[in-house]
């Protein structure tokens, strides 16, 4: 665990992780933490985005969202960068179970194994899992 | 709660931020400033027209901080500033211009 880190106005900036492992539709899990990790990038905190399981489909491009009567927010990852939230992984094994490459994906991401994403989780002060 | 713009009644949710992004149109953001009592001119235009383009792209309202980097980019340093942007927009250039140019409110905005 590293420690927090506050800067000169006082302000605490965290090492923090938001994993998601669901399916982009079919429950709110993936636009809430997506809506999450805007606001911590706000308030300029530390932010690392991992996907993995299921997970991975949130950044599959050409999602039709229509007929689900959802906005595609798979568009919304690409802003991330904006965000200045450019700590993004994916889990290699997830990947490889689903027949999915960085091709597919909307972001480009760094690919690590399931035992280097244990490292990362290990590495956080707040990890929140969605 | 809607505006009423000639014959047309458009919904709009407690803070004024129209519910069907569909239903906007120039006429209806000059009666939301006007409402605000803000008179639009070309700079409030081109302010409404990066932010309907940024949600076009990313299907979100950007954060200020966001925006005011946008502008900088497409209309220059000099524009690129929360002085510029809030002269333009006193009630918070993300929140009010938002609301003109018909968008949800920005993600994390209190």
């Amino acid at each position: 665990m590293s420690d927090a880190t506050e800067t000169a106005d006082g302000l605490v900036t965290k090492r923090f992780l938001y994993v998601n492992r669901k399916a982009p539709h079919g429950t709110v899990y993936a636009l809430e933490v997506l809506e999450m990790i805007l606001v911590a990038a706000m308030y300029e905190q530390d932010v690392h985005v991992a996907f993995l399981d299921d997970g991975v489909f949130q950044l599959r491009k050409n999602q039709a969202t229509e007929e689900l009567e959802m906005k595609d927010f798979s568009k919304t990852y690409r802003a991330l960068e904006d965000y200045g939230v450019e700590k993004i992984f994916l889990e290699k094994e997830s990947m490889e179970e689903r027949g999915l490459t960085p091709d597919d994906l909307v972001i480009p991401a760094a690919t690590i194994d399931r035992k280097q994403m244990t490292e990362l989780m290990d590495s956080m002060d707040v990890v929140l899992s969605a | 709660m809607h505006y009423q713009l000639n014959d047309q009644q458009i919904e709009h949710d407690e803070e004024g931020y129209i519910v069907d992004i569909a239903q906007w149109s120039e006429p209806l953001a000059e009666h939301i400033a006007q409402s605000e009592n803000l008179a639009m001119t070309s700079e409030h235009w081109e302010v409404i027209s990066i932010l309907r383009e940024y949600y076009q792209e990313y299907q979100i309202a950007p954060a200020i901080r966001v925006l005011t980097k946008q502008v900088a980019k497409r209309l220059g340093d000099g524009k690129g500033s929360n002085k510029y942007l809030y002269e333009l927009f006193p009630y918070g250039p993300a929140k009010q211009a938002c609301k003109i140019a018909g968008l949800p409110k920005p993600t994390g905005c209190v």
